[in-house]
C-alpha cells in the first residue's frame, strides 16, 4: 500500500496543481474582470488627472516668453503666497470651530434619537438628514437669500424686536454665516453615521449597565460613546478633509458678496482663480497639491494621535 | 464641500465623454445647443456666445437677413463668467466658439494669447466707414483689428428724481457739490446717495482715470514692456474720496447687480447710481423702473473734478471678435461684422436703452439723439448727457492681463470698504501687486 501511494502520490499532486493552476487563473481572471471596471475609472479620472496635475505643476507659462520646466519654484511660491497663506490659514481656523461644533451637534442629535423611539424620533430624523439632500450649492444659494438684508426674513425678524439684523455676508461676520450653512447641511450626514453606529451596539450591554445601576447618562456617556468611537474618528476624518478643501459654498456666496469674498478666500478657491480666470494652470495645479500636502499632513497627524482607535483604517 | 463636487464631475465627465462621444467631432462648435431656433437649415452654422439682455433678437434678425449662414447663439454668463469660460477653451484649445462678445478692455487679454483673430482683411473695409476712428482704436492693436466695435459705455450719474425732488437737491455738477448733497440727504434722513461696490473695478478704474490717472501705458509694438501707475495721486484721490464717502456712511458698500443691491435700488435705497449708458437695460431687466418706480429715474452729466476741463469716461463697451478655433474664420467674421449692424437689431437696443451704439448709423440718427427716453421718464438722456459723454470720451491703453488688474482692485476696494485700509494705502497695494504679477509674467516694468 505504501509504495503504491508514494508512486502514485506525485502523479496526484501534479494533476492537483494543474487543476489548481487552472482554478487560480480563472479566480484571477475573475478577479481582475470584477476590479476592472473599477480599476480603469480609477486610473482615468484620479491617476490620470493627479499625474497631469503633477507634471504641470512644475512648469511655468508666462504671458511673455512662453512655458518653462521651474521644478518646485510653483511650490516655493506658493508657501511664501500672502493668498496661499491666508486661505490655508482661514480653514484651519475654519476647521477648528466648525468640525466640533457639527460633531457635537451630530452626536447629541444621534444619542437623542437613539434614546427615543417613537414616530417622532423618525420623523426628526429625516428632517435632520433632509439638508444634506439639497445639493450644496444650491443650499448656498439659499442661505445667500436667507442672509439678504433686502428680502430674506432675518430683517422682519430682528425688526419685530426693534433690532437691525445681522449682516453675515458682511466681512465680520461671514465666518459665522457660512459655519452656519455648513453645520445645516453636514451635521444631519454625521448623525445618521453616528446613529447607525449606535444601532449596531449590542443592546444587552445597556441591560447590563441598568443590573450595575447605570442611569442614562452614564450610558450614553460611558458605553455608548466609547463603543462608537471608530465612527467619530470616521466623521472626523471626512469633516477634516472636506473643511480643508472648502470650496462651494464661499465659491457661490461670492456672487453676492464679492467684496467680503475675495477669488482667493480659500486655497480651493485660489487653485480654481489661477487656472480657470487666470489660465495659469501651472501654479493652480501647484496650489492643488500643496493643498493636498497639507490635508495629507493634518489628517495624518488627527490618526496618529488618535492610533488607538484607528480601528476602521 | 468637495466630496459631492468630486461625485457630480465624476458624473458630468462621464455625460460628457458620452455627448462627445455622439456628436460628429466639429471641434467646439456643437450646433445642436444653441438658444435660438436655426430656421435655417442646410447652411454653415456659426456659434456665438454672447449676453446682451436683446441678443435673442439680433441673432433671429441676422439669421432672418442671412443666407449664406446662420448664428448659433449662447449665453455662457454675464462678464467673468463668460471669460473664464473663454480662457479654458483657449487653454484647452478646442471648446470656445467661433464668434464671442467681449467688452473692449478684455481684447488686449486675447490678444496676447493668440486667440484672436485679425479681422481686416475679411472685409474691414466695407465696414470702416461705419464706425468713427475711436470706436476703431478701442478694437485694434498696432494696425490688426480684432473685433467689430458695437456698443460704448459712456458714463453719467442716473438719479432717482423723487428723492432728489424731496431733500430739495439739484443734480450735483463736481464731485465736492456730490459729497455735500449726500451729506444733506444724511442728515435730513434719507437714503443712501450711492454706492461703493467693491466688484465692479472697472468702474473704479474709469473714475481714476476721470481725475487724471493713466493705469496702463502699453505699445502693442513693444509687448514686453509695460508702465503700470496705479498708486499715483489722482487714483489715491479717488480712492480716499469714495473711502471717505464710505466711512461716513453717505455711500452704500454693497455689491452691484446682485439680487440685493437691485432691490435697493427698486427701493429707492440709493439716490444716485454712477454707470453707464448700458445699465437701463440691465436694470429694466431686473425689474427696476417698472411699477412703483415707474418714471422716477433720470440722468444726469458724470460730476467733475475740475469743471472748466470736464473728463468723459467709459465703462464696459464691447465688441465681436472672432476666435483662433473658428473652423472657417472667414465666415465668422461675416457673423461678426453683421451681427447687431442691422437697422431693427440696433433700434431695439437703442430704444430700449441696453446698448449704446457705436454704429454711426445710429449714432447720427436724430432719432436717435432726440430719443426720449422711457426709462428716464421721457428725458432726452443721449442727446443731453451720453452722446456729448462719449463725443469727449478720449480712449484708455488696457492692459493684457486685464483680469487679474480687476481682481486685484476688487481685494483693494474690499479692503477698504472693511476699513482695514485707506484709499491710498490700497493704491500703494494695488501697486506694488499688480506690478509683481506684471514681472512674473515676464513683463518689464516702467
Amino acid at each position: 500500500m505504501t509504495l503504491l501511494t508514494e508512486k502514485r502520490t506525485p502523479r496526484a499532486r501534479n494533476e492537483t496543481r494543474k487543476i489548481r493552476g487552472k482554478v487560480h487563473l480563472r479566480e484571477h481572471l475573475m478577479g481582475w474582470l470584477f476590479v476592472g471596471p473599477f480599476g480603469v475609472v480609477f486610473l482615468a479620472f484620479l491617476i490620470a488627472p493627479l499625474a497631469y496635475a503633477l507634471y504641470l505643476s512644475l512648469f511655468q507659462k508666462k504671458l511673455i516668453g512662453g512655458t518653462s520646466f521651474v521644478l518646485f519654484d510653483n511650490y516655493v511660491k506658493a508657501f511664501t503666497d500672502p493668498s496661499f497663506l491666508s486661505g490655508a490659514w482661514f480653514v484651519i481656523r475654519f476647521s477648528l470651530v466648525a468640525i466640533p461644533l457639527q460633531i457635537v451637534i451630530a452626536l447629541t442629535m444621534a444619542l437623542i434619537l437613539d434614546a427615543v423611539t417613537n414616530l417622532f424620533a423618525r420623523f426628526s430624523r429625516l428632517m435632520i438628514f433632509l439638508p444634506y439632500a439639497i445639493p450644496t450649492v444650491i443650499g448656498a444659494v439659499m442661505w445667500g437669500f436667507l442672509y439678504s438684508k433686502g428680502f430674506g426674513p432675518l430683517t422682519d425678524i430682528f425688526g419685530l424686536f426693534g433690532a437691525s439684523a445681522p449682516d453675515f455676508l458682511s466681512s465680520n461676520l461671514i465666518f459665522y454665516g457660512l459655519l452656519n450653512i455648513v453645520t445645516w447641511q453636514w451635521a444631519g450626514y454625521y448623525m445618521i453615521i453616528l446613529y447607525a453606529a449606535l444601532q449596531g451596539v449590542d443592546p444587552t450591554l445597556y441591560e447590563a449597565a441598568r443590573m450595575d445601576g447605570a442611569g442614562r447618562w452614564q450610558i450614553a456617556l460611558r458605553i455608548k460613546i466609547p463603543l462608537i468611537a471608530p465612527a467619530l474618528i470616521l466623521i472626523l476624518v471626512f469633516s477634516l478633509i472636506g473643511t480643508l478643501q472648502f470650496f462651494n459654498e464661499p465659491q457661490i456666496l461670492r456672487y453676492l458678496a464679492a467684496g467680503t469674498i475675495g477669488a482667493d478666500f480659500t486655497p480651493n478657491m485660489y487653485a480654481y482663480q489661477q487656472a480657470f480666470s487666470l489660465a495659469n494652470f501651472n501654479y493652480g495645479s501647484a496650489i492643488s497639491f500643496a493643498l493636498g500636502g497639507v490635508v495629507f499632513i493634518c489628517v495624518y497627524a488627527f490618526l496618529f494621535f488618535t492610533r488607538k482607535r484607528r480601528s476602521f483604517l | 464641500m468637495k466630496r459631492r463636487r468630486i461625485l457630480a464631475t465624476v458624473a458630468m465627465l462621464a455625460a460628457g465623454s458620452a455627448l462627445v462621444a455622439c456628436s460628429s467631432d466639429e471641434g467646439g462648435s456643437d450646433a445642436s445647443n444653441c438658444t435660438n431656433t436655426i430656421t435655417k437649415q442646410n447652411l454653415p452654422v456659426v456659434t456665438m456666445w454672447g449676453w446682451y439682455p436683446n441678443t435673442q433678437l439680433v441673432v433671429d434678425n441676422f439669421n432672418k437677413q442671412n443666407d449664406e449662414v446662420q448664428v448659433c447663439w449662447t449665453n455662457v454668463g454675464q462678464g467673468s463668467d463668460e471669460y473664464d469660460k473663454f480662457q479654458t477653451a483657449i487653454s484647452a484649445g478646442t471648446g470656445a466658439p467661433d464668434v464671442i462678445m467681449v467688452e473692449m478692455d478684455r481684447i488686449p487679454t486675447f490678444q496676447i494669447q493668440g486667440a484672436l483673430v485679425d479681422i481686416r482683411k475679411y472685409g474691414f473695409d466695407a465696414v470702416k466707414a461705419n464706425y468713427g476712428e475711436g470706436a476703431w482704436k478701442d478694437v485694434s492693436v498696432g494696425d490688426a483689428i480684432y473685433g467689430v466695435p458695437v456698443d460704448g459705455g459712456p458714463v453719467g450719474m442716473i438719479y432717482r428724481k423723487d428723492i432728489f425732488d424731496k431733500y430739495a437737491i439739484t443734480p450735483p455738477k463736481t464731485w465736492a457739490e456730490y459729497e455735500q448733497a449726500a451729506q444733506k440727504v444724511k442728515d435730513a434722513g434719507g437714503p443712501l446717495f450711492g454706492d461703493l461696490g467693491a466688484n465692479v473695478p472697472a468702474l473704479t478704474m474709469a473714475l481714476q482715470i476721470q481725475k487724471g490717472a493713466t493705469p496702463f501705458t502699453y505699445d502693442p509694438a513693444q509687448p514686453k514692456s509695460i508702465g503700470v501707475k496705479l498708486n499715483d495721486q489722482a487714483s489715491k484721490d479717488v480712492l480716499d474720496y469714495w473711502g471717505g464717502l464710505a466711512r461716513k456712511g453717505l455711500v452704500g458698500t454693497q455689491d452691484q447687480f446682485t439680487p440685493e443691491y437691485i432691490s435697493g435700488v427698486i427701493n429707492g435705497n440709493y439716490a444716485t447710481y454712477i454707470s453707464a449708458a448700458w445699465a437701463p437695460g440691465y436694470l429694466t431687466g431686473a425689474g427696476v423702473g417698472k411699477g412703483q418706480d415707474t418714471g422716477k429715474f433720470a440722468v444726469a452729466p458724470l460730476p467733475q473734478w475740475d469743471p472748466s476741463n470736464p473728463v468723459q469716461v467709459n465703462w464696459g463697451g464691447s465688441a465681436f471678435s472672432v476666435t483662433k478655433q473658428a473652423k472657417k474664420p472667414e465666415l465668422a467674421a461675416k457673423v461678426a461684422y453683421g451681427l447687431y449692424a442691422d437697422n431693427e437689431s440696433l433700434t431695439d437696443g437703442w430704444t430700449n436703452q441696453i446698448i449704446f451704439p457705436l454704429n454711426l448709423t445710429a449714432l447720427n440718427d436724430p432719432k436717435f439723439v432726440d430719443l426720449k427716453v422711457a426709462f428716464f421718464n421721457g428725458q432726452q438722456a443721449n442727446k443731453e448727457v451720453y452722446v456729448p459723454a462719449a463725443n469727449a470720451y478720449k480712449g484708455v491703453a488696457y492692459s493684457p492681463f486685464g483680469q487679474y488688474y480687476l481682481d486685484a482692485m476688487t481685494k483693494q476696494v474690499s479692503e477698504i470698504i472693511k476699513g482695514s485700509v485707506s484709499g491710498s494705502q490700497a493704491a500703494d497695494r494695488l501697486q506694488e501687486d499688480v506690478a509683481k504679477y506684471a514681472k512674473e509674467q515676464g513683463f518689464t516694468v516702467q
